[in-house]
C-alpha cells in the first residue's frame, strides 16, 4: 500500500520483502540526507573561527593542516579526551539527554530543505510550521539542560534564555508568514518556485528584515547573544557541561545559524533559482549554497562588530517594535495584495509567474515597505537624538554641579 | 484487524508514547520531571494525528502544547517553592480506586459504545490546509468561530495581564 | 498513503538524529580520564558553597512574557491557514483577517498600556 519507488522499487525487484525494501530505502535516504548538516558543521566551525579572526584583525588558527583546515578534527579530539565532569546532584537522564535533543532538533530541519528542485528529504506541505515546530524543541533542551544541571546559575540562565527564544518567535512567525501568503503555500519546494517572477526580499524586504532579525536573536547570535553571555552568568546554562557535551551545544547553534541562513534564501532570495539552474541539479545547489553562505557571512560579520544588548532592551525591543511592525507588515502586505489581485493587477498564482507579470505587484509591495522602513528610520534617529541630547545635558548638569562642589 | 502494517506499528509507538508519558506525570515525584513526561504524552498526542492524516493539526499540537503550553506550566512550576520534593501525600485508597474504576467504566463506554455501537462513523474526508484556510473565511463556514477565537484570546490575554498584574500595585 | 510514507522518513530521521550526536559523546566516554573527586563534582558557585536548595527567586515577568506568546501562538497558528489560502479568498477574506488581528493587537497594546512588557 506505500508507493515504492526508486531505489525500493529496485530492491523489490532483486527479491527483497516489500516493506523491508521501504525501511532500507527510507533508511539510505535518511542517511544522505543527514550527511549534509553533519559534513557542514564540520566546515562551519572551521569558517566561523577563521572570519572571527579576520574582523578581529588577527589571523586565526592557521596551524593544523593548510590554513588551518584540520582544526575542527584537533577540537573534536580535544573535548574527546577532556574530562566529562558531571555533577553530583544532577538529574542524569535529563543532563545528559538534552544535549542530544539540542543537536537532534537542528539536524532534523534538515529532511524539508530542498537542495535543488528535484533532490530533497521530503516535501512536506507544512515545512515551513515544520521549521517553527522543530525549533520550539530547541527551545525545551536549553530550558531541561538548565534544569538539570541543578546550579542557580544555569537555571537562571536558562530561564531568559527561554524567555527570549519564546519572545522572538512571535516577529519571527509574523514575518514568515508572508512569503506563505505570497506563495500560497507552506511547502518550501513551493515557495522556492513561486519567486520565478520575483524574489520575496524585493515584494518585501521588511519581511526579509524582521525575519533576519528574529533569527539572529532564535540562534543566539550577537547582537542578542545572553545565550552564550560569558561575561554575565558564567556562561549561563551550560554550565556544567564540559567535554563532548558542551561542544554539542556549540555545534548545534553553529548549525542553526547556517540552517537559517540556507532557509532565508529560501524563503525570500528564490532558492536555487539563479542562471541556468535548470540545466543541472549541480548548479541549483551551488546557487543556493552561495545565497545561504552569503547570508550566514553576513551574519557572522555582525555577530563580530555589534556589541551585546542587555535582556530588558532585547525585551523591549521585541514587543514594543518587532512585534508591532510585523504585525503590521502582515496588515498592509495582505491588503495591497488582495487589492492588486481584485483589480486584476496581480495573477494570484505566483508560481511561473514572469517579470514583467509581476511588475505592478513589485512595484506597490515594495514602495510601500520602502515607506514603512524609511518612516521607521526616521523615528528611530529622532528618538536616538533625543536620548544623545538628553543624556549630554545631564552629563552637563552633572559636570557643572560636581565643578560647583569642588570648586567651593 | 491486526495487521502488521507502518499505521499500525506507529499506532503502538504513539500509543507507548502517550500512555507511559502520562504514568509518568502520575508517578513522578519531581515535578520538573512530571513536566518533561507531560511533554512525551502531548508528542505522542500529535503522533496520533499524523496518522489521521492531519499533519497540520499535529504540526500546531507540538508548537502550541509543547512549545508554549508545557514552558508555561515549567514556568508555574518554578513559581512554587519545593518544586524537587513533594512531601505531602494524599493516599485515600478505597476512594481513588473506586473513583478511577468509575471513570475508567465511564470512558470505555464512551469510546465503544460509538466506535462498535453500529452507528455510521464520520465520513473519512481527507482536507488540506488550503481548504481550511478558505472554510475559515467562508460566510457559510467557520468564519463566525474565526471570529469568536480572536474575542477569546483577546478575553484570555487581558484576563491573565490583569491578574498577573495585580499584585504589582 | 504517499503522507505517511513522508512523515515515515521525518519518524525515521527524528529516531537516528539524536544518534549522530551521541556517537562522539560515546566516543569520549570511552577514551576520557576518569578522575572524579568531591570538588570537581560539587555544583559551580563561583568557588563557594552552595547555599540553600536551587531555588532562584522566580519573576512573573517570565510567566506573563510565556502566556503573551500562548496567545500569538494560537493566533498564528489560525492565521497560517488563512495566509495558505490567502490567494483564493475575496476581499472579504482579506477583512475577516485583518479583524482577527486587530483584536490580538488591541490585546497587545493593552499589556503595552499596563506595563505588563516591562522586563523590571
Amino acid at each position: 500500500m506505500e508507493i515504492c519507488t526508486g531505489l525500493c522499487a529496485l530492491m523489490v525487484e532483486s527479491g527483497a520483502n516489500s516493506g523491508l525494501a521501504q525501511f532500507m530505502s527510507l533508511l539510505i535516504g535518511v542517511l544522505l540526507v543527514s550527511g549534509v548538516p553533519l559534513v557542514t558543521v564540520i566546515i562551519l566551525i572551521w569558517v566561523e573561527r577563521k572570519i572571527a579572526a579576520r574582523i578581529q584583525d588577527r589571523i586565526g588558527p592557521n596551524r593544523v593542516g593548510p590554513w588551518g583546515l584540520m582544526q575542527t578534527f584537533a577540537d573534536m579530539v580535544k573535548l574527546i579526551l577532556k574530562e566529562d565532569i558531571t555533577p553530583t546532584a544532577a538529574d542524569r537522564v535529563l543532563y545528559n539527554a538534552s544535549p542530544l535533543v539540542s543537536f537532534a532538533s537542528v539536524v532534523l530541519l534538515w529532511a524539508v530543505i530542498p537542495f535543488t528542485p528535484f533532490h530533497f528529504g521530503v516535501d512536506l506541505e507544512i515545512a515551513a510550521l515544520f521549521f517553527v515546530a522543530v525549533a520550539s524543541f530547541g527551545t525545551l533542551s536549553v530550558m531541561v539542560a538548565g534544569w538539570a544541571s541543578n546550579n542557580k546559575y544555569a537555571l537562571l540562565g536558562a530561564f531568559r534564555v527561554v524567555a527570549l527564544l519564546v519572545s522572538y518567535e512571535v516577529p519571527l512567525v509574523f514575518a514568515l508568514l508572508i512569503p506563505v501568503m505570497l506563495a500560497g503555500s507552506m511547502s518550501l519546494v513551493d515557495i522556492a518556485n513561486a519567486q520565478s517572477g520575483m524574489w520575496f526580499v524585493v515584494l518585501s524586504p521588511l519581511a526579509f528584515l524582521i525575519f533576519y532579525i528574529s533569527s539572529q536573536a532564535e540562534t543566539g547570535r550577537a547582537p542578542f547573544d545572553l545565550i552564550e553571555a560569558e561575561s554575565e552568568l558564567v556562561a549561563g546554562f551550560n554550565i556544567e557541561y564540559s567535554g563532548m557535551k558542551f561542544g554539542m551545544f556549540f555545534a548545534a547553534e553553529f548549525l542553526h545559524v547556517f540552517t537559517n541562513g540556507i532557509l532565508m534564501a529560501l524563503l525570500f532570495f528564490g532558492g536555487w533559482k539563479g542562471p541556468f539552474y535548470y540545466e543541472s541539479p549541480l548548479i541549483a545547489f551551488f546557487w543556493l549554497g552561495l545565497k545561504g553562505s552569503i547570508i550566514y557571512l553576513t551574519t557572522l560579520w555582525i555577530r563580530n562588530t555589534v556589541p551585546r544588548l542587555r535582556i530588558d532592551q532585547i525585551m523591549a525591543f521585541n514587543w514594543k517594535f518587532l512585534v508591532p511592525l510585523s504585525i503590521g507588515n502582515v496588515v498592509l502586505i495582505s491588503a495591497l495584495l488582495k487589492v492588486m489581485q481584485e483589480l486584476q493587477l496581480s495573477p494570484r498564482n505566483f508560481v511561473g509567474a514572469s517579470v514583467p507579470e509581476m511588475l505592478p505587484t513589485t512595484i506597490v509591495l515594495f514602495l510601500s515597505n520602502l515607506a514603512i522602513i524609511i518612516y521607521i528610520m526616521g523615528m528611530l534617529r529622532k528618538r536616538g537624538e533625543e536620548m544623545r541630547v538628553s543624556s549630554q545635558q545631564t552629563r552637563r548638569a552633572f559636570v557643572q554641579a560636581s565643578g560647583s562642589a569642588a570648586g567651593d | 484487524m491486526l495487521e502488521l502494517n507502518a499505521i499500525s506499528i506507529g499506532f503502538f509507538i504513539f500509543t507507548i508514547f502517550t500512555l507511559g508519558g502520562a504514568i509518568g506525570v502520575v508517578t513522578t515525584r519531581n515535578l520538573f520531571q512530571g513536566t518533561v513526561w507531560l511533554m512525551v504524552s502531548l508528542f505522542g498526542i500529535a503522533g496520533y494525528m499524523l496518522l489521521l492524516s492531519a499533519p497540520f493539526l499535529a504540526a500546531v499540537q507540538i508548537l502550541v502544547y509543547i512549545g508554549a503550553i508545557a514552558i508555561l506550566i515549567t514556568f508555574a512550576v518554578m513559581l512554587t517553592r519545593s518544586v524537587t520534593r513533594v512531601d505531602e501525600r494524599y493516599i485515600r485508597t478505597i476512594p481513588s480506586l473506586i473513583g478511577s474504576l468509575v471513570l475508567f467504566l465511564i470512558l470505555i463506554a464512551g469510546v465503544t459504545i460509538p466506535v462498535f455501537g453500529g452507528h455510521e462513523g464520520a465520513p473519512v474526508v481527507v482536507k488540506t490546509t488550503h481548504d481550511f484556510g478558505l472554510a475559515l473565511v467562508d460566510g457559510n463556514g467557520y468564519v463566525v468561530p474565526f471570529m469568536l477565537a480572536s474575542l477569546l484570546l483577546t478575553a484570555a490575554m487581558i484576563g491573565a495581564i490583569f491578574i498577573a498584574r495585580d499584585e504589582e500595585t | 498513503m504517499n503522507v505517511l510514507n513522508e512523515w515515515a522518513f521525518i519518524g525515521l530521521f527524528a529516531l537516528l538524529a539524536p544518534v549522530f550526536p551521541a556517537l562522539p559523546i560515546a566516543v569520549a566516554w570511552i577514551f576520557r580520564p576518569r578522575k572524579p573527586n568531591v570538588l570537581k563534582s560539587s555544583t559551580y558557585e563561583c568557588g563557594v558553597e552552595t547555599i540553600g536548595d536551587t531555588w532562584v527567586q522566580f519573576r512573573v515577568q517570565y510567566y506573563i512574557y510565556g502566556l503573551i506568546f500562548l496567545v500569538f501562538d494560537v493566533e498564528m497558528v489560525f492565521l497560517f491557514p488563512w495566509a495558505v489560502a490567502y490567494n483564493d479568498m475575496s476581499l472579504f477574506g482579506f477583512v475577516a483577517g485583518f479583524l482577527f488581528i486587530f483584536l490580538l493587537t488591541d490585546a497587545l497594546f493593552y499589556a503595552w498600556n499596563k506595563k505588563a512588557l516591562e522586563w523590571v
